[in-house]
């Protein structure tokens, strides 16, 4: 077990510093130019100098590499001319747009995206587990077949086909709901609830198909196995089997690795934030490559890159905890 | 009949029918099987695979309900008929006077609870008792069939126990509620032959202790007669013959049973004495063959599957090497062919040296060292016709296409299959004729030697020893010599000159067959030996 | 986005499947068929595109002020959307420009991108996956890495990324193909690689081996084969997902750029008619809904048909 945690935690180890890399070499090093993509093509050789300075891009790459490292894991110092401005651990740099750190714009939009993202894990959760158990069940029979049918259709609609149906539907047609505003959750709890339901529903839809057809599965399969049986010839009430031994038996594995769909999740974010204007780190991204604010962008891509590696590890480790036979296979 | 002799369960005419899938024509897997059990008795129920044994032991316990099976004919279980009675009923009866215990003990166990848990939840589910009474309760089975330090152990999830301390686990729940009858569906079949022994005994001393009945399903005619009083044959899904172990099994009255038991491979009949062996085709001395032990501490955990084996084959013999699961002797086959590389020591193959010898080198020689696989399933490419497997290694060794297909064509008839299947894909034959199969590509290069891994060990016990019966012929016709692995010391003493037994990776005995049955000079032979259950 | 899914793919290697009857089960299932209509007559429509649009008489990228209300902000006059005998689907609100038009060139778009990144994924999947399952254990444990890295990361994230900082100029389809393919290949390469691992221990291999087989006659001769099933399926559900994240990445604004139009570039812009004008919205989003529903029906009446004991999308036995 010590083993195993240790070589997972040395390869997440590895693999964060390649992505660091990675988002350096897709961003500072591939471009031809850098200050001419920030300023514009009007900019004359003055004012790309200065860039130039500003971002440290007159020095040799590994330099720039190596501050760039340095910025992230001590901080590093940016000088553009007299004035120096420090930018602590974790650095990954100022906005070019409006010289915000990248930082403090991301902690201002985290908020927006984990509203949306946690509302949205918990109705897929909620509706992919109990429609997939149903349906597994029901194997065969009608309520089966409305929910796989229905599955199949949720699950081929790109988010942002069923967001937008669903905005008709609601807002447009129906009048049930007004076009959805973020109201932080601290200020109204209840219009928060209210604005976010579309956008939850809008993420959710996709995954709860995704988790349906999961659970039916995995439920089914468990139902055929040999200790199922046991449990059955030892006289076990099937109530009691079907909600302890299948449940445990299906549940801990697709809970277990729900947190591999963290990447999922900011994609999703990044386009359901997009289609309702939602100001989260999704539009952020978005925005900031649609105006090529490079430091912006490579920190969001960094960041989430990061999180992700992160949630992936803590899945597997989760995993092996639950279930031990993970680690010996 | 006296009163106090009537039976504890009653079976007339019990038929399974499992309706085809698509509607069509529906599979009798039982056809009116009767018999009795008595209170305390012991009914062993044989047959081979697909003779509906199994089927038969899941419907004592109205288990086909709710699959679609058609279960008819009466199931009396004292005054109860089980096929009559209503779910509910049946599910009060299951566990508390009729249990059971199945082949594969890991996959009997729910892997996310506590043994305990288990024991207690059937304990609970038939008596009502609390928490703590139901875990005191399990605490006390687990004890009673010999789990040691039972208070702890019962905290442990099913795979931190071993084979053979999960079928006493399951054993234990089956004691829970007191059944009347145990019914046992092949429960040593996944087990060495030393374990098998310690649950066989087990379950001999539980019956005498709380006089429960015993109803055994094997396929293993030994197994047989070594732990029940009554015996029923069966066939296709039909009772060929019942009646008591020793009158069936020494003087048979059908003519299946006759050929059923001429066909068991005995421990204590010698093969006849062959030709003297020549000189070492094949010699090895000190070979050695660790891996790394998955999911160990922080330390590589090395384990040493082979330890410094030396012995030697010798031209035109067969060498059986015999050993439990984990012995090391199919990883000593492997590396003896040159499919693993050895850690250390030297394999010396007539007269050289190729423990090291890289692939280009080797060609040549793969020729004479080939290999016959356990499972006929994995050792053909799906993907490729029966002929063209066969052909392959001919091909591989530079013959013409057209020549080796006609070769590949001969083989299988002299391996005993219909040469103008030869385009046909492996899944449309039986696993016997798959091993044929098996046989008859190792055979195609003319090699001479032929290893063996377990080649007959997921076959039937006639179709074994029909592939026995062809191996043994071409071991003349093509002067083979022969290294013979195996589980199975009455297979093994049946093929073999001479017999290596193998225990935790080491070499601890290997001599002439008969000195090594008759008289064997190790202490873990012996045990081995003492072991296996010997026909009646 | 489909990844998600396709991750599990169940795909058994043991009874071989002859085109007879991999044909015979496919043309047998009737969603799958409903999917090959359906895909054909797009796939047909975005070939014949000019001549669909010559014939209605229009052209994508004319202006039609005159067929918009100004006084409702550019909405166009008449009911849905506008559409007619003369534009069969309607006009854009505000430039008024021909909706029949611009969604059969959405379609050429939606699958020159998915096939062509279709090829830059098997291209790429394949050779790692080959290369990580057969290549020894450093190669593997190297590649293997690589693989987790590729499938963990949003590929979206870094197309956008991608995506902006290269120049204008580079021809957007085919940047969107590499942009996607090079981040979506790593699926292809983990299903090739724990296909080749788990076959290569199979005994058949080791007969093979033991017969003097060479490494590359094993591989084309014992492997390969059975890799091809799965593949094949795989490749069939990558196409919808592929579509999806063109849709996506144009719906973003990264993605294909006017003139071009793509399905998910209208619907960016359709967002704030969704009242004014619904024909606006529902041309595009059903259009993609249903293709990408088509083309997965398809696939997996693809997978069945190969392999009737995997798990289908649409359930059946167990």
């Amino acid at each position: 077990m010590t083993r195993y945690l240790l070589r997972r935690f040395a390869s997440t180890v590895v693999l964060l510093l390649v992505m660091v890399a990675l988002i350096y070499v897709i961003f500072y090093a591939l471009p031809s130019n850098p200050a001419v993509l920030v300023c514009g093509k009007g900019c004359g050789g003055g004012q790309l100098a200065a860039i130039d300075h500003k971002l440290g891009l007159d020095q040799p790459e590994y330099l720039q590499f190596w501050h760039f490292l340095e910025g992230i894991f001590v901080g590093r110092d940016y000088s553009s001319g007299p004035d120096v401005s420090h930018c602590a651990a974790p650095c990954l740099g100022f906005s070019f747009q409006n010289d915000q750190p990248v930082l403090s714009l991301i902690g201002q939009r985290l908020p927006v995206s984990l509203s949306l993202t946690t509302g949205a894990m918990v109705v897929w959760l909620l509706v992919g587990v109990s429609a997939g158990v149903l349906s597994a069940l029901r194997a065969g029979r009608l309520t089966d077949r409305v929910v796989t049918a229905a599955s199949v259709l949720a699950y081929g609609a790109p988010i942002f086909v069923s967001g937008m149906l669903l905005l008709m539907l609601f807002c447009g047609y129906l009048h049930w709901l007004d076009f959805p505003v973020y109201v932080p959750l601290t200020e109204n709890p209840a219009a928060w609830a209210k604005n976010l339901l579309l956008p939850w529903f809008t993420l959710a839809i996709a995954q709860a198909a995704v988790y349906t057809r999961l659970t039916r599965t995995g439920m089914l399969e468990t139902l055929s196995e040999d200790h199922i049986r046991t449990f059955r010839a030892y006289g076990v009430r099937e109530r009691r089997i079907v909600g302890r031994h299948a449940m445990r038996g299906t549940l801990t594995p697709i809970i277990t690795l729900s947190a591999y769909d963290f990447g999922y999740i900011l994609v999703g974010a990044m386009l359901t934030e997009t289609l309702f204007g939602l100001p989260g780190l999704g539009q952020l991204i978005v925005q900031s490559s649609n105006n090529v604010d490079l430091p912006v962008v490579a920190g969001l891509t960094l960041v989430a890159g990061a999180a992700i590696v992160v949630a992936n590890t803590a899945a597997d480790l989760l995993y092996a905890v639950v279930d031990r036979r993970v680690v010996l296979s | 009949m006296s009163d106090a002799d009537a039976p504890v369960l009653s079976v007339r005419d019990l038929t399974v029918d499992f309706p085809a899938a698509d509607g069509g024509a529906a599979l009798r897997a039982v056809e009116e099987i009767s018999f009795d059990l008595a209170a305390g008795g012991a009914l062993g129920i044989v047959g081979e695979s697909g003779s509906g044994k199994s089927t038969t032991a899941l419907a004592l316990l109205g288990l086909h309900r709710r699959s679609g099976a058609r279960v008819s004919g009466r199931i009396m279980l004292g005054d109860d008929d089980v096929n009559a009675l209503d779910d509910e009923s049946v599910r009060r009866l299951r566990g508390r006077r009729i249990a059971m215990i199945f082949q594969d003990p890991l996959s009997a166990l729910d892997p996310y609870y506590r043994i305990g848990d288990q024991i207690s939840e059937v304990y609970r589910t038939h008596t009502g008792a609390g928490r703590r009474a139901a875990w005191a309760r399990a605490v006390e089975v687990l004890d009673r069939v010999g789990i040691p330090d039972a208070a702890r152990r019962a905290r442990a999830r099913p795979h931190e126990f071993s084979g053979g301390m999960r079928q006493r686990a399951l054993i234990a729940m089956a004691l829970a509620c007191e059944p009347e009858i145990l019914v046992a569906d092949e429960p040593t079949s996944a087990l060495d032959v030393t374990v098998q022994a310690q649950i066989l005994d087990l379950i001999d001393e539980l019956r005498a202790d709380t006089g429960m009945a015993l109803l055994l399903v094997t396929h293993d005619l030994g197994v047989v007669s070594r732990s029940v009083e009554r015996v029923l044959v069966m066939q296709n899904g039909r009772a060929v013959e019942e009646g008591p172990v020793s009158e069936v099994l020494r003087s048979p009255a059908e003519p299946y049973t006759r050929a059923l038991l001429a066909a068991v491979p005995r421990i204590d009949a010698p093969r006849p004495a062959r030709r003297e062996p020549g000189e070492p085709l094949l010699t090895v001395a000190g070979l050695t063959r660790e891996f790394r032990r998955p999911g160990g501490g922080l330390r590589h955990d090395v384990m040493r599957a082979v330890d410094d084996v030396s012995l030697d084959i010798r031209r035109g013999e067969t060498l059986g090497v015999v050993g439990e699961s984990g012995s090391g002797k199919t990883t000593l086959a492997r590396m003896i062919v040159r499919l693993l590389e050895p850690t250390a020591g030297s394999i010396v193959f007539a007269g050289q040296d190729i423990t090291r010898l890289p692939d280009r080198r080797l060609r040549p020689i793969r020729r004479d060292l080939q290999m016959v696989f356990q499972d006929p399933v994995s050792s053909l490419n799906p993907r490729r016709t029966v002929g063209d497997s066969i052909a392959d290694p001919l091909r591989v060794q530079g013959t013409g296409d057209r020549e080796a297909l006609r070769t590949a064509r001969e083989l299988m008839e002299r391996v005993g299959l219909d040469a103008a299947r030869h385009d046909r894909y492996p899944h449309e034959f039986s696993g016997g004729q798959r091993q044929r199969m098996g046989i008859a590509r190792a055979l195609s290069l003319r090699p001479k030697l032929l290893v063996c891994d377990e080649p007959v060990s997921a076959l039937d016990v006639s179709t074994q020893a029909q592939i026995l019966e062809l191996l043994s012929g071409l071991q003349e016709e093509y002067e083979l010599t022969i290294m013979f692995v195996s589980h199975d010391l009455a297979v093994v003493r049946q093929v073999s000159d001479r017999v290596a037994v193998m225990h935790n990776g080491e070499l601890v005995e290997l001599a002439e067959a008969g000195e090594l049955y008759d008289a064997p000079q190790h202490e873990y032979t012996r045990t081995l030996l003492a072991a296996v259950p010997v026909l009646a | 986005m489909t990844a998600e899914l396709i991750t599990e793919v169940g795909v058994s290697t043991e009874a071989p499947t002859r085109g007879r009857q991999v044909r015979r089960r496919l043309l047998a299932d009737r969603m799958a068929m409903a999917g090959l209509v359906v895909a054909g007559v797009m796939i047909v429509a975005a070939l014949a595109a000019p001549l669909l649009i010559h014939l209605e008489g229009q052209d994508p990228t004319t202006y039609h002020p005159e067929l918009l209300d100004s006084a409702r902000g550019g909405v166009p006059r008449g009911a849905f959307g506008g559409a007619g005998g003369a534009h069969w689907l309607g006009v854009e609100p505000t430039t008024g420009r021909d909706l029949f038009a611009r969604a059969l060139g959405g379609a050429r778009i939606s699958f020159l991108v998915a096939f062509g990144t279709l090829i830059v994924q098997i291209l790429l999947g394949v050779s790692v996956g080959l290369a990580a399952g057969l290549g020894g254990k450093v190669a593997d444990a190297f590649l293997g890495r690589l693989i987790d890295l590729a499938i963990s990361f949003p590929q979206l994230i870094f197309a956008i990324a991608l995506l902006a900082i290269v120049p204008g100029t580079f021809p957007r389809p085919i940047l969107l193909m590499i942009v996607i393919g090079l981040f979506g290949w790593g699926g292809v390469a983990r299903l090739i690689r724990g296909q080749v691992l788990s076959l290569r221990t199979r005994d058949y291999v080791a007969a093979a081996r033991l017969s003097g087989a060479g490494r590359v006659r094993i591989a084309l001769r014992e492997i390969l084969p059975g890799v091809s099933a799965p593949l094949v399926t795989y490749a069939a559900l990558l196409l919808p997902s592929n579509m999806i994240s063109e849709a996506g990445l144009s719906f973003l604004g990264v993605g294909v750029r006017p003139p071009d139009s793509s399905w998910g570039q209208m619907l960016s812009t359709a967002t704030t008619w969704f009242q004014a004008d619904p024909t606006y919205v529902l041309v595009p989003g059903l259009l993609l809904l249903l293709n990408v529903l088509a083309f997965t029906l398809l696939a997996d009446g693809v997978r069945t048909a190969l392999d009737p004991k995997a798990p289908s999308l649409r359930g059946g036995r167990k």
